[in-house]
């Protein structure tokens, strides 16, 4: 038996996942709004856990297993994406890459 | 125990509020470098420690380490910082923000309404998690492999060199 309870885990999950939508809404920069959508994986696999421990099953942390997985390719292929459309545009603001080909 | 809950909440929170509000790239990856060891330090406490080192080692020490290199080779540190404070005036951020609130009112209002009652997490050893991850969830792992192979051999595609058709030096005389 833990000290933390159910409820509280799962308030700072959604105050931690809101902040990250916050930070993908307002940030202009790919990479920052790439470093927030990382705080809403996290916040959903702390959900996860908390849960899968409330009900004693292990399954919470298989889940938040398979979320690291997922978050690791995504990161790997986005960055390279990044990367590539900063070779191409020479910018990372997202107001300017709104165009799928170049006129 | 409720005590180091309540700081490594704070820091947490904290850390991860600095990540979205900082102009120096790099600055707002040590943050979230912060954020994540925060949470594994959660982790720790809810009963979870298998899922606190895999946070620390996977998370802080892959990921994270993934996003420093990008950030260093595409030199978004500390030349990108007049740019940033020009992007993020107070007419961009005000909206989200404020439905980001009202979003999270909504959701902590969902959890608090009666009946509300505390209810206690189970410690969870490895070896559970290791043995559903086996039986149970067989089919999910070697999906995950799958996907972990389409991840490696699409970031190797996408970051390839295009093959130069002339030398570099035959194309600087024939400049």
């Amino acid at each position: 038996m833990t000290e933390i309870s159910l409820e509280s885990g799962l308030i700072i999950a959604a105050v931690l996942f809101v902040t990250g939508l916050a930070g993908v809404m307002i940030r202009r920069n790919i990479m920052f709004i790439l470093m927030s959508m990382e705080i809403m994986l996290n916040a959903a696999g702390l959900a996860f856990v908390f849960a899968g421990s409330f009900w004693g099953m292990p399954d919470g942390q298989v889940m938040f297993i398979f979320i690291l997985a997922v978050a690791a390719a995504e990161v790997s292929v986005g960055l390279a994406l990044i990367i590539l459309v900063y070779h191409h545009f020479r910018t990372l603001d997202i107001s300017k890459l709104d165009n799928l080909k170049e006129k | 125990m409720n005590t180091l809950f309540i700081i490594s909440t704070i820091v947490m929170l904290f850390s991860s509020v600095m990540v979205i509000t900082r102009k120096n790239a790099v600055h707002a990856l040590l943050y979230l470098g912060v954020s994540f060891l925060s949470a594994a330090l959660i982790f720790y406490l809810a009963g979870a420690p298998f899922i606190a080192i895999l946070e620390i080692i996977i998370y802080a020490g892959a990921i994270m380490t993934l996003f420093v290199f990008v950030v260093m080779m595409l030199n978004m540190g500390t030349p990108l910082r007049r740019k940033e404070k020009n992007w993020m005036r107070l007419s961009g951020w005000l909206g989200p923000v404020i439905l980001t609130i009202i979003l999270l009112t909504e959701i902590l209002i969902i959890f608090i309404r009666p009946p509300f009652s505390f209810h206690q997490l189970l410690f969870i050893s490895p070896q559970d998690v290791g043995f559903t991850l086996i039986t149970k969830y067989i089919l999910a792992v070697e999906l995950t492999g799958m996907l972990l192979m389409a991840g490696i051999i699409g970031a190797y595609h996408l970051g390839k060199r295009e093959k130069k058709a002339i030398h570099r030096y035959l194309e600087q005389i024939n400049k």
